[in-house]
């Protein structure tokens, strides 16, 4: 059972402000019913452009719709540059605080606060930002890297209760790693990119490649893998080990052995297994 | 408050009878069962007549049962011993559906040498059985399908595989941690080599479990250790608990024939009367084989947890395979297995009842929950849609 504060039980089981305004000036629309949880805020400013009323719709837990509650609680009677100033963090110290890994409630509120901003202002809702790195949730790197600057986020698990990236079949949390690291100043051992590759030099970086950064990798799954030849930007390897026998050696081949390569070597390389 | 208390797969009361029988076990009779000493001694006679009475439930004989910690390290014990048994086999086999204590272990296994095959379900929560049967071969070190689904409550048809697996040579171990006590199980008619259960899901204590070994079956202990248990499973017995093992055996086994069925026609009750009242409802899982005390239920539009947590507020236990409640933000890998769309999985609230429950406490919950989930759904964004559309 979830830790929550008494504030959250008693906003989410007596809720403010449920409810559509039909003539609402601006509406945020965040989340979706796969994901779990959902949220529409409706705003109504005044002449002053002051939130004069703020109304939401939540699909979600006690969390997502206590975090509903204390949102609109928070942005009625503010000017919309007030408005724009709040954070996730506000939500959840409104509320006394949230379990760790309930945090992505307050995230949402705050991105239904934002967009309904954007609906009223009529700026063009801007397309999403970025790359999708987690897929499961539909995070994009851009959503992660925000996540992790202002939220101060070091690990993998803390971005997932933020934001849910990586929260599903756990595929991105390599890039989520990388986003993280970026932030923190880490450089990644990365062999140096020579501008153009002779086809030796290629071959050599691919060797070097495959020795320091993906047999590691592979050899922690229990897994190996050989070059065998390189024909122009094929490269031909073989899998051992677990590798060979894993139904998932495809999506390793391509994603991984091939991304990396692609990053660390040259971009249109393509690699291919070669049956034994 | 009182406690309405319909969450028996999670865990469930100790029996009244079980607390009187177990009691004197903790500070009068608190000998050790391997001392030479008679007041030892007693306490080990008492250990046989419990180990009878666990056997008795399943059809077994006594020394086929070796007591263990938990349903997990039956489990565990299971499937560790056919691997180091067949140490040249390296495929071992399992359901999409099962408990974590054994899917974790499988998936473990795939990440250490071994070929994993998880075995699909239907829409309905039933094994696809020509896929489990394909997939058996020479190098299948185990098959390990569990009996009855811990949350939608199907049951899987264990005769019928039991044979298919035997029939390939292949090791079979069942989970069947939901199943006994609650429904009729008897070895002596279906060829299974090893099957694990758990005391505390049929009103014994928390902290026991059993694991059956068929005599002549190839065994390796998980525990290495002294010689309790005939050298199968080291450490000084949990005396306390296996008595009340014993006893909650004994009463199990009164209880699968009306009493169980007084429970199964509550159950139905209590889904009929829910899917009647509350719109976009509907059963998860095959309506006939399911275990006579648990339905689950999708409740279309709502986030489980939120049900879960409006019932808490009338002393209703139940529990969810929405992921909001487990922690993880996907939804229950059992609803995902088994088709069941996003939109239901996240409001999909588990009951599962006990012989305690009774006519009022199901009335109960079926005059509480309608309201809760109405108005949920007066709050979700995706209901006014979906009336709208439809």
């Amino acid at each position: 059972m979830w830790e929550y504060t008494d504030k959250v039980k008693e906003h989410f089981l007596n809720p403010r402000n449920v409810g559509v305004i039909e003539d609402a000036d601006g509406v945020g629309e965040v989340g979706s019913l796969a994901c779990g949880d959902a949220l529409t805020l409706y705003l109504k400013l005044d002449e002053n452009r002051l939130i004069a009323d703020a109304k939401f719709q939540t699909f979600g837990c006690a969390s997502a719709i206590a975090s509903s509650s204390a949102l609109t609680e928070i942005i009625k009677g503010l000017s919309l540059e007030d408005a724009k100033k709040i954070t996730n963090d506000d939500i959840a110290d409104y509320l006394g605080g949230l379990p760790k890994e309930k945090m992505h409630c307050s995230v949402m509120g705050r991105d239904a606060l934002e967009k309904a901003i954007v609906n009223y202002l009529g700026e063009a809702q801007k397309k999403v930002e970025g790359q999708v790195v987690c897929e499961c949730f539909g995070v994009t790197n851009v959503e992660i890297q925000r996540a992790v600057r202002e939220n101060e986020l070091t690990t993998i698990e803390d971005v997932t209760d933020y934001v849910k990236a990586g929260g599903g079949c756990g595929n991105c949390h390599e890039q989520i790693q990388e986003i993280i690291d970026e932030f923190l100043g880490r450089e990644r051992p990365a062999v140096k990119k020579p501008p153009r590759l002779t086809n030796i030099q290629k071959i050599k970086l691919i060797e070097e490649t495959l020795e320091r950064e993906i047999k590691p990798a592979l050899k922690k799954d229990g897994g190996d893998i050989e070059l065998v030849d390189v024909d122009r930007n094929r490269v031909l390897v073989k899998l051992r080990g677990t590798c060979a026998v894993c139904a998932k050696s495809q999506i390793t081949l391509k994603h991984y052995v091939e991304s990396k390569l692609r990053e660390l070597v040259t971009p249109d390389l393509v690699v291919e297994e070669v049956q034994s | 408050m009182s406690v309405i208390y319909v969450d028996n797969n999670a865990t469930t009361q100790v029996a009244p009878e079980v607390m009187e029988e177990i009691l004197p076990y903790f500070n009068e009779f608190y000998g050790n069962p391997s001392s030479m000493h008679s007041f030892g001694g007693q306490v080990g006679r008492k250990l046989l007549e419990a180990r009878a009475d666990v056997a008795a439930l399943i059809g077994a004989a006594p020394e086929e049962i070796i007591f263990t910690g938990c349903g997990t390290e039956s489990d565990s014990t299971a499937i560790w011993a056919a691997i180091r048994s067949y140490p040249d086999k390296k495929h071992i086999i399992t359901s999409r559906v099962e408990h974590p204590a054994v899917k974790n272990l499988f998936e473990y296994l795939s990440k250490n040498g071994y070929r994993v095959t998880f075995v699909p379900v239907d829409r309905q929560g039933h094994l696809d059985l020509d896929y489990l049967y394909k997939n058996l071969s020479d190098d299948t070190a185990i098959a390990s399908i569990m009996w009855a689904n811990n949350e939608s409550g199907v049951i899987f048809p264990l005769e019928e595989i039991s044979q298919a697996v035997k029939e390939h040579g292949v090791v079979f171990h069942t989970d069947a941690v939901q199943a006994v006590g609650k429904i009729p199980i008897d070895l002596k008619n279906i060829d299974v080599d090893m099957l694990s259960l758990s005391g505390h899901k049929f009103h014994g204590p928390k902290g026991i479990g059993a694991l059956y070994v068929r005599k002549g079956t190839k065994f390796f202990p998980f525990l290495i250790g002294g010689h309790q248990e005939g050298g199968r499973r080291g450490g000084t017995e949990n005396v306390v608990s296996i008595i009340g093992l014993g006893k909650a055996s004994q009463l199990a086994a009164n209880h699968l024939g009306k009493d169980i069925t007084r429970v199964k026609e509550l159950r139905d009750k209590l889904e009929n009367e829910l899917l009647k009242r509350v719109p976009s409802a509907f059963i998860n899982g095959d309506h006939k084989n399911r275990l006579p005390n648990t339905t689950s239920i999708a409740f279309e539009y709502v986030e489980g947890e939120s049900i879960l947590l409006m019932m808490d507020e009338f002393g209703i236990c139940a529990s969810s395979g929405s992921a909001c409640t487990s922690g993880s933000l996907e939804p229950s890998h059992v609803l995902r297995a088994m088709g069941v769309p996003f939109t239901a999985a996240h409001g999909s609230i588990r009951f599962s009842l006990s012989v305690y429950n009774t006519k009022e406490e199901i009335d109960f919950i079926i005059e509480k929950l309608p309201p809760i989930i109405e108005r949920l759904r007066e709050m979700s964004p995706f209901w006014k849609e979906q009336k709208s559309a439809s």
